[in-house]
């Protein structure tokens, strides 16, 4: 407007599509600044998405290593079996702490064969160096062979926590000053260990399939137990909170009333589904444990109160994909002659059926991550059972689950656990990536379009 | 189709557990934070040498421990409670109204409070009762009056401390650890500042001097901790002049980043701790129900197993982690062995 003046005949009064005017360009201006704020928004979340991924995955790595000893230990059969006479009952006397001795004597032998030069020479030096649960497994194989005995066998041990977190640059150097549970000494003789192949890093399968162990023996602890209880938990939530849930949500929204009963109880579902999980934690407390007299630490009672807790999310997603459905395709049902129950069941619940899953499947990881309501019942401390034996055990056996796991070894003393922590996180976290991602799958593939 | 047949084995499975209920063969043990380290030491040694499946071990403090104990005899109730500190008598009541009437006091060993701060942070390197209590008491004894606690460095009562923010973080009052801080640091330190005095001078009860000289300042100096050491430390990891309050254990499992001070001129360590001359240490408990032996599978050998010398002796694994062999423990190992109760004399 202000070169009007200048020049007339060039700018035509009125306004043209080519040039903006000035309400256009504050227009197109304040649409630019929404999507640089959105693009700041996203950006801003997966930058931190990014640093979350990375401090996980950077603190979580090191657990899926893990420090094994060849060690080649004489059964020694004046320690082990004293009469002689190779009977189970006598060998299974000896406890763990008569075979301690023995792993150490077999490891200073080790390292005196392979010539390394360290100060240390007696047996106890070498016993910073082994896991606690050494003893064990040389026990458990003796126990099964007897015939073991009186020969020199090489196990494949758990190097010490401190050891293993030498190795894997956890432990410095420095940080051991005041330790009394490694010295510098020994940390000198890891470094000559491995170079004699004695000492190796691999894979730690047993991360992925044991159990939880002591505080003394960190290296030992493996998520897999609490993996089963999880599942045997998801088991139960699944097979009572899927039918429950939409049989409710099918009766609600198909065939009951619409009077003041029905409000309430919907004002109430919603309601229920912002409760927060400890509160369910107490009602199984005080239902399923002290009133019903269920197990402690099971996972079918864990089970029991994440239904109570995924109930509302099942039911509130079912009847909203009930909703979706178009009452079209219930006219034309009825329209030729089939029953309210007919139409419901052949017609509008397949039609909804990827809602419903997708929403059980959210309802369900939610669940999986939860940890609160397990504080309650028992299902968070040292439990260290094996696997389940059979499916009974599963859901009635004292079990952990994948988070009470990682809380538990978040709150233990030896750094080792923390690292373990992480590494449960990572495993959680796949679990929660891959659920979703079948959820996003199914509907995909069945979601109807009208 | 097949929901409703997963629906239907599953509420079969209930049914048929809600009547076989009374089949618990594991143990149930909770309690103390402090004593779950020791506990799942030896849960784990008993399910690899018994015959028996490994105890479930949950911690929770001291306190919720014994109320979960005294709430009744049955197998849904816990069969044992760890704790750092003695029952009281309030909670043998509590126990004796709910039926459990016969209980096993069985004492460990001791543990060791100390007082642990960055290893980079200020040099703290000797405390005495007195410096605690000037430090965090809600009332302290000033040039002879007794006025609230306005101090704000360590140094400004303690030349030989360093100029630091006073940031101290303690146990919160649902651990034994707590009271026993309150006991051997706080009343002690009011003992010796003349706090106490100046209390009973001004016509205040023994009782409610001693509830004085433990009440602690709540400007946010002072920081109750109700979760974990863990969640200590990580308090201490974020305020450089942060002075935290931890047991041996814990210590000794994170040398590399905090570093200890002496307490009235003693360096903790288990054998300062078992020889006394270290002032701020408590003995560890658990306790049985004995209404429960010989019907919880493993309870008595647990018990047994427990305090065995290979277990609980100077050399054993337990020490090893950090907890003061006990010198009785012959004594203890006998009175389990008798299934000696309290009220029988022990």
């Amino acid at each position: 407007m202000t070169d009007a003046t200048v020049s007339p005949e060039k700018t035509p009064k009125r306004s043209s599509l080519h040039t903006a005017s000035d309400r256009t360009k504050k227009r197109n201006a304040s649409e630019t600044r929404f999507k640089a704020m959105g693009i700041g928004a996203i950006a801003l979340g997966i930058f931190f998405l990014i640093v979350l991924l990375v401090s996980i995955i950077s603190n979580g790595i090191g657990a899926y290593q893990q420090t094994y000893l060849q060690v080649p230990v004489y059964l020694d059969p004046a320690k082990l079996d004293k009469n002689g006479n190779r009977d189970p009952a006598d060998i299974a006397k000896v406890s763990t702490f008569g075979y301690t001795p023995l792993i150490q004597a077999g490891l200073l032998s080790a390292v005196q064969d392979a010539n390394i030069d360290t100060p240390l020479q007696t047996a106890r030096d070498m016993k910073n160096l082994i896991s606690a649960s050494a003893a064990n497994v040389v026990r458990q194989d003796v126990v099964s062979d007897p015939n073991l005995i009186g020969q020199t066998v090489t196990f494949k041990l758990l190097a010490s926590s401190r050891v293993d977190g030498y190795l894997k640059g956890r432990v410095t150097r420095e940080g051991v000053a005041e330790d009394k549970n490694i010295n510098v000494d020994q940390l000198d003789l890891t470094d000559k260990l491995v170079d004699a192949g004695i000492a190796a890093k691999g894979f730690n399968w047993a991360f992925i399939t044991g159990s939880d162990a002591s505080e003394s023996r960190a290296e030992q602890a493996g998520i897999g137990t609490s993996m089963l209880g999880s599942l045997f938990m998801m088991l139960v939530v699944l097979g009572l909170s899927l039918p429950i849930g939409v049989a409710a949500s099918i009766y609600l929204e198909e065939f009951a009333p619409q009077n003041r009963w029905t409000d309430i109880i919907e004002v109430n579902i919603s309601n229920l589904a912002a409760v927060p999980s400890i509160v369910f934690g107490i009602l199984g407390l005080s239902v399923f444990i002290q009133f019903m007299h269920l197990p402690q630490s099971a996972p079918l009672v864990g089970g029991l109160v994440l239904t109570l807790m995924t109930l509302p999310t099942i039911i509130i997603s079912t009847r909203a994909s009930l909703k979706a459905v178009p009452p079209s395709i219930r006219d034309a049902a009825l329209g030729i002659g089939a029953s309210k129950m007919q139409s419901v069941f052949h017609h509008v619940l397949p039609l909804a059926m990827p809602g419903i899953l997708t929403g059980t499947i959210i309802g369900l990881a939610q669940a999986l991550g939860e940890t609160a309501p397990l504080l309650l019942i028992g299902m968070i401390g040292y439990i260290a059972t094996n696997p389940p034996g059979n499916l009974i055990d599963g859901f009635m056996a004292p079990n952990s689950a994948m988070p009470a796991q990682i809380y538990e070894w978040a709150k233990r003393a030896d750094p080792a656990y923390y690292e373990r922590a992480w590494g449960g996180i990572i495993i959680l976290l796949l679990f929660l990536l891959s659920m979703n991602i079948i959820a996003i799958i199914l509907r995909r593939k069945f979601e109807r379009r009208w | 189709m097949k929901l409703a047949h997963i629906t239907a084995s599953t509420l079969a499975i209930t049914v048929a557990s809600t009547a076989g209920a009374f089949a618990r063969d594991n143990l149930q043990i909770a309690g103390s934070s402090t004593v779950l380290p020791y506990a799942s030491i030896v849960a784990e040694a008993f399910g690899e040498n018994f015959d028996f499946p490994t105890p479930v071990v949950e911690s929770g403090g001291s306190s919720s421990g014994l109320k979960r104990f005294c709430e009744g005899v049955g197998e849904n109730t816990i069969d044992v409670a760890n704790a750092s500190r003695a029952i009281k008598e309030s909670e043998v009541k509590a126990c004796a109204d709910a039926g459990v009437t016969d209980i096993m006091e069985v004492r460990i060993g001791y543990d060791g409070i100390v007082f642990a701060s960055q290893k980079t942070g200020p040099d703290f390197a000797a405390f005495e009762p007195a410096d605690w209590f000037n430090a965090i008491a809600a009332k302290v004894l000033k040039d002879g009056e007794l006025v609230d606690n306005s101090y704000t460095n360590w140094s400004d009562f303690n030349a030989d401390l360093p100029e630091a923010e006073i940031a101290t973080f303690i146990p919160g009052t649902k651990h034994g650890t707590r009271e026993v801080f309150e006991e051997k640091v706080l009343l002690q330190g009011c003992e010796d500042t003349g706090a106490m005095q100046a209390m009973l001078d001004a016509g205040m009860s023994e009782d409610d001097a001693e509830g004085q000289c433990m009440a602690v300042r709540t400007d946010g100096k002072s920081v109750d901790i109700d979760g974990d050491y863990t969640e200590t430390l990580a308090r201490i990891d974020s305020n450089t002049s942060g002075v935290g309050v931890f047991g041996l254990a814990f210590y000794e499992n994170n040398t590399d980043k905090l570093k200890v001070a002496t307490m009235s001129g003693v360096a903790p360590s288990t054998e300062t701790i078992a020889s006394g001359d270290y002032p701020v240490s408590r003995p560890l408990f658990f306790y049985v129900k004995k209404a429960h032996i010989g019907v919880i599978p493993g309870l008595k050998e647990y018990a047994e197993f427990f305090v065995a010398d290979e277990i609980a002796g100077p050399d054993g694994p337990l020490a090893q982690y950090g907890l003061v062999s006990d010198p009785e423990l012959a004594a203890t190992q006998a009175a389990v062995a008798d299934e000696v109760t309290m009220n029988s004399g022990m």
